[in-house]
């Protein structure tokens, strides 16, 4: 079974990569607002002359 | 809004969207033609056009050239627009569109020559498999590099599914593609015997839970929102959803080498990172469709609402069946049946071509100045006869994986086999037939869409969309 000599350093470097990534996400602030960043992606409407695009009725030009 | 706006880059998108149609059709048609050709063993016509052959042209072709196509159209949407600034990367960015275009061309020609490495999943040959790596590392450095030129300090969730995904689906391809060339056309994987089919399915299953789910599941948290005009259902679930999702992917793949020369430790290590996997995907699978929670009437008369929400159902009933399926026992019936090839498109009819359907109808009229697209109705029939075809194809597949797995292993009172194998293949036969028909309905829905496209981006402008400014937050 050598291929888990390559597979087992590959996965615990990854998994400290990946933690390394989560850390710095953390750390950073990424994660201090977990509401806002829901909302923010629906205030760029990017409706084409919002003429009638479903869900689109009562959201106002926001330039 | 001032005059001179830097625009988003939305010509590689639009690319990139036309060529998931061209290609989910081609794609299609091949696998309709090989399901034909089980039903109709006539149609395997010469060496090129063998079931053989055309096999792993069809996967390629869905996967890599539809999906992937689907996941370079969706990922430079989104990363524009949630980073709020235009791709970054000059040079590169038309590359990975020509490049990937090129890879999809040679594995079209090379593999029904039968030129072919013989790993599932990643049978193009070396010189193909270098340009997939150049893509990719370009692909890689764009996106990465647009995240990091961002005007907004936070990196919205789909953007890290989608980062994840390009990241690993890197290493994946660089440790499984390893090999010693013998010629241009011709080489030998680096490893070989039970470590080769171990690196194989680290890489073959890793290929679905980072190329078919992470960079979907990116798709799925922009456009459920978007399409549903309401933030994703828990903000918060989907942060955890991603972190548990990568850190426990990695170690399910044995459960493809179930009862074969692997060591019993590592398969049973697979099978319980399998199930393990369970939460993560349903966590992720009730986010995306509670989103919807309190305002279902959209549903009613919403096609790509439709469809978005459909995929996310088949995307839990095939991450509850995947698990289940990866269990020593259930596996011992169902290895090597139809019921793997069912459970297969149940998540790659059901989620991954509906979520890439629904995501691609969502930014169709956005991409060529249209407020929607061209027929509305026929987006709705498009939905009901990819369902119909869906649930055709996988009811089928599980009836026949069923009976075969119970006949294989039935035995008389002496101990010999109550079946031959030949018998199992004629009662698979009605079956077959129901599969074709699941499939000839799910291309003739890539074709509507084909025609939809095509007329919505009639006429159309396709001026590229001014960056719109990051709503002042904090507040």
């Amino acid at each position: 079974m050598e291929s888990v000599y390559l597979l087992i350093p590959v996965s615990i470097l990854l998994v400290f990569g990946i933690a390394i990534a989560f850390w710095w996400s953390v750390r950073s602030g990424q994660f201090d607002d977990l509401e806002g960043p829901g909302f923010r992606i629906l205030m760029d409407d990017d409706a084409i002359e919002s003429k009638s695009l479903p869900g689109d009725a009562d959201k106002k030009d926001n330039a | 809004m001032s005059g001179t706006q830097t625009t988003y880059n939305d010509k590689v998108v639009r690319q990139f969207a036309v060529m998931t149609v061209i290609w989910g059709i081609v794609g299609m048609l091949v696998g309709v033609i090989i399901a034909a050709q089980l039903v109709w063993p006539e149609l395997n016509i010469g060496p090129w056009l063998h079931f053989g052959r055309l096999r792993p042209l069809h996967t390629n072709a869905v996967i890599f050239a539809f999906g992937g196509c689907a996941l370079f159209a969706t990922s430079y949407w989104i990363v524009q627009r949630t980073c709020h600034t235009r791709l970054w990367g000059g040079p590169l960015i038309p590359f990975t569109f020509w490049g990937w275009q090129l890879v999809i061309v040679l594995a079209a020609i090379t593999l029904p020559l039968g030129i072919t490495s013989g790993k599932e999943y990643a049978e193009l040959e070396w010189p193909i498999d270098i340009l997939i790596t150049l893509v990719w590392v370009s692909y890689a450095v764009v996106f990465i590099g647009t995240m990091a030129v961002r005007k907004v300090s936070h990196i919205y969730v789909a953007n890290w599914f989608f980062a994840a995904f390009i990241l690993a689906v890197a290493l994946l391809h660089l440790g499984n593609s390893a090999a010693l060339p013998v010629s241009l056309t011709k080489s030998y994987s680096a490893y070989a015997g039970v470590q080769d089919a171990m690196i194989q399915w680290w890489y073959g299953h890793n290929a679905v839970g980072f190329f078919l789910t992470a960079g979907f599941l990116g798709m799925m948290y922009y456009f459920v929102p978007k399409q549903a005009g309401r933030p994703v259902y828990s903000y918060r679930l989907s942060v955890v959803h991603f972190w548990a999702l990568i850190f426990t992917y990695m170690w399910a793949g044995p459960h493809h080498l179930h009862y074969t020369a692997l060591p019993d430790w590592t398969q049973s290590v697979g099978m319980v990172f399998s199930l393990i996997l369970l939460a993560p995907s349903w966590g992720g699978m009730i986010n995306g469709i509670m989103t919807l929670s309190g305002a279902w009437n959209k549903l009613r008369d919403d096609p790509i609402l439709k469809f978005l929400i459909t995929s996310l159902s088949f995307y839990g009933m095939s991450t509850f069946e995947g698990p289940m399926m990866s269990i020593k026992t259930v596996n011992a019936l169902s290895h090597y049946t139809d019921w793997t090839v069912g459970h297969v498109h149940s998540g790659a009819l059901g989620w991954v071509a509906m979520v890439s359907i629904g995501s691609i109808y969502y930014l169709l009229p956005r991409l060529f100045g249209k407020s929607e697209m061209y027929s509305t109705k026929l987006v709705t029939t498009h939905f009901w006869i990819a369902t119909i075809g869906t649930v055709l194809y996988i009811a089928s597949m599980w009836i026949a994986g069923v009976m075969q797995g119970l006949m294989w292993r039935a035995v008389n009172a002496d101990g010999t086999l109550a079946y031959s194998f030949v018998e199992a293949v004629k009662g698979s036969y009605p079956f077959w037939a129901i599969r074709v028909l699941g499939g000839v309905l799910f291309l003739t829905g890539m074709l509507i869409m084909a025609y939809n496209m095509f007329k919505t981006m009639a006429g159309g402008k396709t001026q590229d969309a001014p960056v719109i400014a990051p709503v002042a937050h904090h507040a």
